[in-house]
């Protein structure tokens, strides 16, 4: 225990001697010296050295010379090295011995000493290297006092050389620094001159200054000719850091209007770099004076802001529009030049300050740029997305061929419905769109079964007569049906589309089940052939064979009839020689005998379930192909099994060869988990889209699919080097079960959400109406803080009033109200208005 | 109630013979038969005692001059009967088409005699259990432990027969005229006497007290004839066109406002009533003046030691004697029948001629007393038309729907709807209902969503005042959040200094709904009851305590609100954002798309395609759709040489140009699997 007690108690004294040797030795920049004999033997002519002389025990200067060392790297870069002398004890010589020198830092140059600066002007490194800097810099930064003074230099330098003035509110800031910094670089170069006079400030700059925060301007006196004008200046915009001041120097620096004759996607400027736009002014050799002149005006006014480059047309092959006049480039890779047609100045100005405005809202102001996102997402509320509200409203100038349909009203309802043997009643909203969708089918249908004896197509508009469609209990729109004489009416349950509701419409023709008399008519309606009626539309026609024995199930089967009635050909035969028909077919009543639409081969079923629920489930069940097409129409009644899908998505029709492989498959199992089928991209090419969402890149066709629409919605794709074999696919499906395949894709488990926010009126309505929230305190967003502590209670509310009735204000008078005005205005659409408080 | 049904009608109690009803009526007017209908069409044993001969006495008296100021509007360009009734402010409702008024009358302000008329075919035509001659003069309590309400009402009429009920609906109106006393009144003529001939009035100088309908009403009979006419009551005209309420003054009376205002000598004044003097001189001209003056005279002195006004004031404006003061101050409700302890209290300040009853129009004082009609104006006064007949037909209905549910265990009538149909049913409903247009802000239609918002259950023109008590006096159950819809004015539009008629005063667009002025439906979203505290802390300017949130729908000149885009879709937007669902259509194919490509389905893809019924679509639609941008065409396209969903697509930009409509690729509604 205590042996490690000692080990740990050793490690912490080492760390502590290695962290205050540190400094020492781990910054080659801050010199120890020994005495200050060594030290002033070691100046070399034309080093620059801040020293200070420091006792070898003094506690008092201790935060002073942090300071120093920290600024010791700093002040390496320009060549002044910062030397620490160690006075040895009894030392009188004269920067050891007095009482005062020790509290002073000195500044040599070889060993002559330039400055002494009392170490409370050296509070901070920024100071530190300000003072050094403003003392060796003596010649290079002028420092001023009075407006005379800078006249004076001015005058001096006109037509010379370039004047940059700044203005501090102290010296030892970092913004001295910042210019001290930069005249080590530019002094040479520009004359700098340096005020700490807040009149200077004022007489400078065009209004009212801040006169706590610094100021610089670049006085461009080289070009100035007038000797009574003053040089023209071009501020700093931006705050005095070195690396602000680098840029505008930098930018000040570079000639006024560059002149191009090259392809403006291929040029790169000083100002592209610096990350500022470039403007071109297109010019031609017809308008070339005028075009310099243009752009050296504009440029001026940019300066700072924005190259400014004079593009001749004549030597560039430009595709743009002939009338264009500028183009902007801006600095962001890859964003396209924008080329437009200004009218004057002013706009290439605009056009730049904006976009510098945007993009400083972009980099500075995250939150509120989405905000912005959110404005752009309320402006799209008002279009349409509803594909269908959309697609009517584009069709409603459009006259519908309803010649053929009879308009019901509440007056001939029931006088027309005993007229003809059966009624098709369309129920429909005039101002709905799904209503108005269906009608148009409805009235394609009207001119389909134009001259079928015996079928009315009529029509119910129930914003006319709302007593007449409650009274027939129509609670949707739209709802459609059949009335016969005597019977109950059925009403329709399928797609709308023109051809299932024609076909709805003649099956309802025939009762339903239909009572076969005779053998022929049972053997003609398997055929098709009977009732002659229908026998030249193409359905699956299905016959229930009953005996005496078996009234039960036919009682069931005639309900099921009345079920599908329209939708399924249902006969019926229960003569005394039933049996003799279900001997041919060999089942035994009660059964059901069916010949599917296209083949002659009657199928047979045995009817082992009586209730009619059942009934209707087995014949829908029955009717389902083995290895169907899927349509748009279709593929509900294969959804409804609630299996997974083996789908084949071929060009076309599917080859011979693939069409017998997946009907073995499909026929193989005949509890197949899945259902097997295809579809024919030609006549279904919404199937595209389906493929577009499973794959980035088209598979090559056909592909087959297994698809988990139910469960997981994972997608597989059967892979396109195998052949499509049932061998091949059952291997593959054995695997898939097995888990060893991934999923190409996954459907969509996402809700269907709102697509686009509501217009939020409750918040619209508190700023005015605030007597909405009872209690202010729910609702703490709604008030932004304003002046949070130091107003009283009455100052309080004074703040919170004002946006309210300011808002108010606004709302009624805003103009985007009532421009568009029902009552008293006639003119009516006027959108002007609303984008009057947008400019 | 077994008990009460199964005894017969005829019962003994503490000697007297009592003939028993579960519902009477009191008054056989318009309110009363509106009540006897649905009570008769529920099956209900009722009986309605009219003290007449006749229903509708009231009319057979007033108005006096004859003319009704209900308006009849015989054509709307619609054949829709619901709307219709929003224009027919006579008619009672009733299943007989032949007992519309337009049918009795082809004048827009009707004769009173034809109300009448119509009042008798309406208890004949339909049958209703009208007791005549019979005037209720007693009503009393009969404490009973199994009566509905804990006690029976015990009703005697002026032979001293004696009835008994379980429930009792007073629809007797406000009939007793106001008077003001005031020293002279005696020789003040009341609008109930006063002559209608204009004749008699030739040659005369009037003084109208009261500033009502009938005050002007008798003024525009003899307007033409009298030398002037003044009017003075407490407080100034109020215009029903500024205050959009039809009991203030209606234009079609305002003569008198014309002929004042264009110095045609008539005039109008202001001062109470109770302050006023009246005395003839020696030539029986009336004199006005102050009750101040007289009260340390002897009046028999004669009026020659009477001071009047001019004495002192000597440009007093009535200081020119009249030859006819008439009395036009209305008329208050009956209170004299009821015994005390039915506590049938006057409300408080000016709706002081109604008894005090609560917003389910059940008296404040004894419980199963239902008011009705005129009398039962005190929820809505100054507000909404529940003082008149195309107004208190639908509160009487609301009434009875509450008995039912109350008596019979019928609960409110309800229809249950997909949520697909959602948007549709507010459409119809604020397009046609009369009852939301004429009692608005009083009677709101309730939409309760099932659970997880695939159905809900729409429920018509329920008393808002009561919405807090909504499951138990509908015996609907709130599951899963409730939108309330109502009609509003726009606040601070209506009222007697408001211009109505300033320049914008119309909003037109969609998203400034909130400020329309003019009658708009207002949806108001729950996502639970509101409970009675915040019924009762709620603002008094709000219908209704603060919602989750809000929509208005924006007025509209055809108070047509089937506009697709300025109308529908904001409201299916409100709808999709408090249901958190996507309430759009789809055409087949999109749901075909949707089936192969996600999960779950739209809501009106899994209500219709996925059970087969699919919207198809014609081929011009589904044309007009892809060239909208909602739906994408794949026909033409090749896969291969197709750019990546959610790429700028440079290819749609010739659809932008061709049709100016902004373009939304069906890619965003897919959310295609990549993003």
């Amino acid at each position: 225990m205590s042996a490690q007690k000692d080990g740990w108690v050793s490690s912490l004294v080492f760390f502590l001697f290695c962290a205050s040797s540190i400094p020492n030795c781990g910054s080659a920049s801050l010199q120890q010296e020994p005495s200050p004999q060594h030290y002033f033997s070691g100046l070399e002519a034309g080093k620059t050295s801040l020293a200070f002389f420091t006792p070898s025990v003094s506690p008092g200067a201790q935060p002073f010379l942090e300071q120093i060392e920290s600024s010791a790297e700093a002040l390496q870069d320009y060549g002044v090295s910062v030397v620490k002398v160690n006075c040895p004890q009894k030392d009188v010589s004269r920067y050891c011995g007095k009482e005062n020198a020790l509290r002073k830092a000195f500044l040599f140059r070889g060993n002559r000493l330039i400055r002494e600066f009392p170490t409370d002007a050296l509070f901070d490194v920024n100071s530190i290297v300000a003072n050094v800097l403003f003392a060796l810099l003596f010649n290079e930064v002028k420092y001023i006092e009075t407006l005379a003074d800078l006249e004076n230099i001015e005058n001096v330098l006109k037509g010379k050389s370039n004047m940059v003035f700044a203005y501090v509110p102290a010296t030892g800031t970092p913004e001295h620094r910042a210019v001290m910094e930069a005249a080590f670089v530019y002094g040479t170069i520009h004359q700098f001159v340096l005020t700490t006079e807040a009149a200077l400030l004022k007489a400078t700059s065009h209004d009212d200054p801040d006169v706590s925060s610094a100021w610089l301007l670049f006085c461009h006196c080289q070009q100035a000719t007038d000797p009574a004008q003053p040089c023209r200046r071009t501020a700093l915009a931006q705050p005095l850091t070195l690396l602000n001041i680098h840029r505008h120097l930098k930018l000040m620096g570079a000639p006024l209007v560059t002149e191009v004759a090259e392809d403006p996607e291929k040029i790169s400027t000083v100002h592209l770099q610096l990350g500022l736009p470039l403007v071109f002014i297109l010019s031609q050799r017809e308008t070339y004076e005028a075009d310099r002149r243009t752009a050296e005006f504009v440029a001026w006014q940019l300066l700072g802001k924005a190259g400014v480059a004079l593009l001749s047309r004549d030597l560039v092959d430009l595709n743009v529009l002939h009338r264009s006049n500028v183009a902007l480039k801006t600095p962001e890779e890859g964003m396209p030049i924008q080329y437009l047609v200004l009218e004057d100045t002013d706009e290439v100005i605009t056009l730049v300050e904006d976009k510098n405005k945007v993009k400083q809202i972009q980099e500075d102001e995250q939150e509120e740029e989405e905000e912005d996102e959110d404005e752009k997402e309320n402006n799209n509320q008002d279009i349409q997305d509803d594909q269908v509200v959309e697609a009517v409203s584009r069709d409603k100038k459009r006259e519908l061929p309803l010649e053929q349909i009879l308009v019901l009203t509440e007056e001939n309802f029931h006088s027309s419905l005993s007229e003809a043997a059966r009624t098709v009643v369309l129920f429909y909203a005039s101002w709905e769109a799904v209503s108005l969708a269906v009608l148009r089918s409805y009235s394609e249908v009207a001119a389909l079964l134009k001259g079928t004896p015996g079928v009315l197509l009529s029509r119910v508009n129930c914003w006319d007569w709302p007593g007449l469609c409650s009274q027939e209990n129509v609670t949707q729109f739209p709802t459609m049906r059949v009335y016969k004489e005597g019977q109950q009416s059925v009403t329709y349950g399928g797609m709308w589309g023109t051809e299932e509701l024609s076909s709805f419409i003649l099956l309802s023709q025939v009762s339903c089940p239909l009572k076969l008399a005779t053998m022929d008519e049972a053997e003609g309606y398997l055929r098709g052939e009977f009732p002659p009626k229908l026998s030249s539309h193409h359905h699956t026609s299905l016959l229930g064979v009953f005996s005496t024995a078996t009234s039960k199930a036919m009682e069931a089967f005639e309900e099921a009839g009345n079920i599908l009635s329209g939708h399924v050909r249902m006969g019926m035969y229960f003569e005394d020689d039933a049996l003799a028909l279900s001997r041919k077919y060999s089942v035994s009543p009660p059964a059901l005998l069916l010949t599917r639409s296209g083949s002659q081969s009657v199928e047979s079923i045995s009817l082992s379930k009586h209730s009619v629920q059942d009934m209707v489930q087995m014949i829908r069940y029955e009717l389902l192909d083995i290895f169907p097409e899927i349509t748009v129409p279709n593929l509900p009644q294969y959804l409804q099994l609630g299996k997974p899908f083996l789908i084949l998505f071929s060009a076309g029709d599917i080859s011979q060869m693939e069409s017998e492989e997946m009907l073995k498959l499909a026929k193989g199992r005949a509890q197949q988990a899945f259902v097997a089928c295809w579809l024919n991209l030609k006549k279904t090419p919404v199937g595209h889209g389906i493929l577009r969402t499973y794959f980035s890149t088209a598979p090559s066709l056909p592909v087959l699919l297994w698809v988990n629409l139910h469960a997981g919605g994972q997608v597989f794709k059967f892979p396109s080097e195998q052949s499509i074999t049932e061998m091949n696919i059952l291997a593959w499906l054995e695997k898939l079960q097995a888990g060893l395949e991934i999923p190409s894709s996954t459907l969509s488990e996402e809700d269907w959400k709102p697509p686009l926010p509501a217009y939020d009126f409750l918040q619209m309505m508190e700023p005015s109406v605030p007597e909405l929230s009872p209690h202010p305190g729910d609702t703490p967003a709604q008030h932004p803080p304003q002046s949070p502590g130091g107003d009283t209670a009455g100052g309080d509310t004074a703040t919170r009033e004002e946006p309210s009735q300011e808002s108010t204000a606004e709302g009624v008078g805003s103009p985007g109200r009532g421009l568009r005005g029902t009552a008293p205005r006639l003119a009516a659409r006027d959108k002007q208005g609303k984008r009057h408080s947008e400019l | 109630l077994g008990l009460a049904l199964y005894t017969g009608s005829l019962c003994m109690v503490s000697g007297a013979t009592f003939l028993y009803h579960d519902y009477c009526i009191i008054g056989a007017g318009p309110a009363g038969l509106q009540v006897a209908y649905f009570l008769q069409q529920a099956g209900r044993d009722y009986i309605v005692f009219e003290r007449s001969h006749s229903p509708g006495s009231f009319f057979a008296l007033y108005p006096r001059h004859r003319k009704l100021i209900s308006i009849n509007k015989q054509y709307t360009g619609k054949s829709n009967s619901e709307f219709n009734l929003r224009h027919d402010w006579n008619s009672l409702l009733s299943h007989d088409r032949r007992l519309l008024f337009r049918r009795y009358s082809r004048d827009f302000f009707p004769n009173a005699d034809t109300m009448v008329r119509y009042l008798e075919d309406f208890a004949s035509l339909l049958k209703l259990q009208v007791q005549y001659n019979t005037a209720i003069i007693h009503v009393t309590l009969e404490k009973n432990e199994q009566a509905w309400n804990g006690h029976y009402f015990l009703l005697t009429d002026q032979d001293r027969k004696n009835y008994k009920c379980s429930s009792l609906l007073v629809a007797a109106g406000t009939w007793v005229p106001n008077v003001v006393n005031f020293p002279g009144s005696e020789y003040v003529e009341g609008y109930e006497t006063v002559s209608t001939n204009p004749e008699d009035f030739t040659g005369q100088t009037v003084l109208i007290l009261g500033r009502g309908n009938s005050a002007f009403e008798t003024a525009e009979n003899i307007l033409g004839v009298t030398n002037f006419i003044h009017m003075v009551s407490r407080s100034r005209v109020r215009l029903s066109w500024a205050t959009h309420y039809v009991g203030d003054l209606r234009a079609i009376n305002n003569g008198l406002l014309d002929t004042y205002q264009l110095k045609s000598l008539d005039g109008l004044l202001e001062g109470d009533l109770e302050d006023l003097a009246i005395v003839k001189d020696k030539k029986g001209k009336l004199h006005i003046t102050l009750r101040f003056y007289l009260e340390n005279r002897n009046i028999s002195a004669g009026i020659d030691s009477i001071t009047l006004p001019q004495d002192e004031l000597d440009n007093f404006a009535t200081r020119a004697p009249y030859d006819r003061v008439i009395r036009c101050l209305g008329w208050k409700f009956d209170f004299s029948i009821y015994n005390r302890s039915l506590r049938m209290m006057p409300g408080k300040g000016n709706i002081k001629k109604y008894p005090q009853i609560k917003p389910s129009y059940e008296s404040k004082g004894t419980r199963g007393l239902f008011v009705l009609g005129t009398a039962s104006h005190s929820v809505d006064f100054r507000k909404s038309a529940g003082g008149f007949i195309h107004g208190f037909r639908y509160t009487t209905r609301a009434v009875h729907r509450l008995l039912e549910n109350r008596h019979h265990g019928v609960p409110w009538p309800s229809t249950v709807y997909p949520i697909t149909q959602l948007t549709n049913s507010v459409i119809k409903r604020v397009n046609e209902a009369s009852g939301l247009y004429q009692m608005f802000s009083v009677l709101a239609d309730i939409i309760l969503l099932r659970e997880n918002a695939t159905e809900f259950e729409y429920l018509e023109e329920y008393p808002i005042g009561i919405l807090a008590e909504l499951e138990m006096q509908t015996g609907r159950k709130v599951r899963n959040g409730l939108f309330v819809i109502i009609m509003e004015y726009g606040r601070n539009f209506s009222g007697a200094d408001k211009d109505v008629f300033y320049y914008n005063r119309a909003v037109g667009e969609a998203q400034h709904a909130w400020q329309s002025n003019f009658l708009h439906p207002v949806i108001y979203y729950y996502k639970r009851l509101p409970t009675e505290r915040e019924m009762r802390l709620h603002h008094p300017d709000w219908p209704l305590p603060r919602p989750d949130a809000i929509h208005h729908i924006v007025e509209d000149f055809l108070t047509d609100w089937t506009a697709p885009n300025a109308h529908i879709l904001p409201l299916r937007r409100f709808l999709e954002n408090c249901l958190s669902t996507d309430l759009r259509n789809f055409f087949a194919e999109s749901c075909f798309l949707f089936a192969f490509t996600h999960q779950k389905q739209p809501p009106f893809c899994q209500e219709g395609y996925v059970r087969m019924q699919g919207l198809v679509g014609s081929q011009e639609l589904r044309h007009h759709a892809v060239q909208a941008g909602l739906l994408q065409d794949y026909t033409h396209r090749d896969f291969s040489d197709d750019r990546r969903p959610g790429s700028h697509d440079g290819s749609r930009q010739p659809v932008i140009r061709d049709h100016g409509i902004p373009v939304r690729p069906l890619q965003h509604l897919v959310n295609a699997k990549d993003e």
